[in-house]
């Protein structure tokens, strides 16, 4: 299994559940230089990116409890975690946020959706992977904050249309291969 | 919150993506977040498009964090606050992150004439783009005008009717310089709306430059 598709909801109840430290530092070495590399690429410099990469991670901790494996992987979490972190740092504005939503994150969510989200998750990272090697760069840079609004509004086409369509590609041929 | 099966006009892809990246001005973040809280569909759109986050940052090229980064971040949360978390719903017409804006419902926007009954209220937000709050009474009409940049409305109580369509609560128009357009509210309710604008509106016959500059439309 690679560290894309690694499933960390495990390491991440067992902080909700027992404030197990082992775990935390399982992820922390995983996610940290991960965290900082985006924050640097993002135009954050060293000590910076250090800062709120400790933050970010103690963000995770004290907010585990409202991690949802049918809602969202680890890695999507986290980057949103660090995205915020990132807007609050770098640009020095406040930032909306959505409503939460009804069900709300005290129900433990359905195995099959955990189970559905990861597969997804995992062919998506797959399909980025294999996205011509100048749109991958395109996006990447518009998670950087490389791009322009026009320059991301004509690459949007992609994440959505090409790689939904190759997920659903790729789950038609899963199901065909079970048969 | 919810009323995805009622709503037709949804977010545009880029200003989804743009949301996600964390790159857009703080007004479009506001319409944004307001959206996704009472849509489905954008929401669900956005968690895809925070995924892609996800994998990007998977495949970020890695950072060394300092020798002493894990007992620093485990220092910081011992010393931070540990109130319990609690979910933000809104119980009333305008959706969480509006409140927060406003400081409260619709009873606590506080609106400034802005002639033949149409009134705005400008939210506090960065320079980069304006956000305000606009009370069309029922069967009034918005000014004729083009626009200099992008315009996002988000219907937050009753409807309008423009050139392009109907748009009733939950639904988005985003208009640039291309169109041209007299919102019209629906007769049965007054209507009220977000509206986000990264340049100032180009009105056809009613505000003279002056009172535009002045009035901050
Ligand atoms: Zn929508
Ligand atoms: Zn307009």
């Amino acid at each position: 299994m690679s560290n894309t598709t690694k499933d960390w909801t495990a390491q991440i109840y067992a902080i909700r559940d027992k404030q197990d430290q082992a775990a935390f530092a399982e992820l922390f070495a995983h996610f940290a230089p991960r965290v900082k590399g985006f924050l640097m690429k993002s135009g954050a410099d060293a000590s910076l990116a250090e800062e709120c990469t400790q933050e970010v991670m103690a963000t995770l901790w004290r907010k585990a409890r409202m991690f949802d494996p049918s809602r969202a992987s680890a890695s999507t979490w986290i980057y949103t975690i660090a995205r915020n972190r990132k807007i609050d740092a770098l640009r020095k504005q406040r930032r909306p946020e959505p409503e939460d939503l009804p069900w709300g994150p005290e129900a433990e969510p359905e195995q099959a959706d955990a189970i559905g989200l990861k597969q997804e998750t995992e062919q998506l990272a797959v399909a980025i992977k294999e996205l011509p090697e100048k749109q991958r760069s395109l996006i990447e840079q518009a998670y950087y904050g490389d791009l322009s609004h026009s320059e991301i509004a004509e690459i949007t086409g992609l994440p959505l249309g090409t790689i939904k369509s190759r997920i659903r590609l790729a789950l038609e041929r899963l199901r065909h291969a079970m048969k | 919150m919810n009323m995805t099966d009622t709503i037709k006009h949804h977010l545009t892809p880029e200003i989804l993506m743009a949301y996600s990246a964390g790159t857009l001005p703080e007004a479009f973040g506001l319409i944004v977040a307001t959206h996704v809280s009472m849509c489905d569909t954008c929401r669900s759109d956005l968690d895809s498009y925070d995924a892609v986050g996800g994998v990007v940052m998977e495949d970020a090229k890695l950072a060394n964090v300092s020798d002493d980064a894990f007992a620093a971040t485990m220092k910081l949360i011992s010393s931070g606050d540990s109130t319990p978390l609690t979910p933000r719903r809104s119980s009333g017409t305008l959706p969480s992150p509006l409140q927060d804006y406003v400081g409260g419902d619709l009873d606590q926007i506080k609106w400034k004439p802005l002639g033949m009954g149409v009134k705005q209220a400008i939210l506090p937000t960065s320079k980069a783009a304006t956000a305000r709050l606009l009370y069309i009474p029922a069967g009034a009409a918005v000014p004729d005008h083009g626009h200099n940049g992008t315009e996002m409305t988000l219907v937050l109580q009753g409807a309008f009717v423009d050139e392009d369509d109907r748009f009733a609560r939950g639904d988005v128009e985003v208009a640039n310089e291309d169109l041209e357009h007299t919102p019209i509210a629906d007769v049965g309710e007054d209507c009220i709306c977000l509206a986000v604008t990264d340049a100032p509106l180009k009105f056809n016959a009613f505000l003279p430059r002056l009172a535009q500059r002045f009035l901050r439309i």
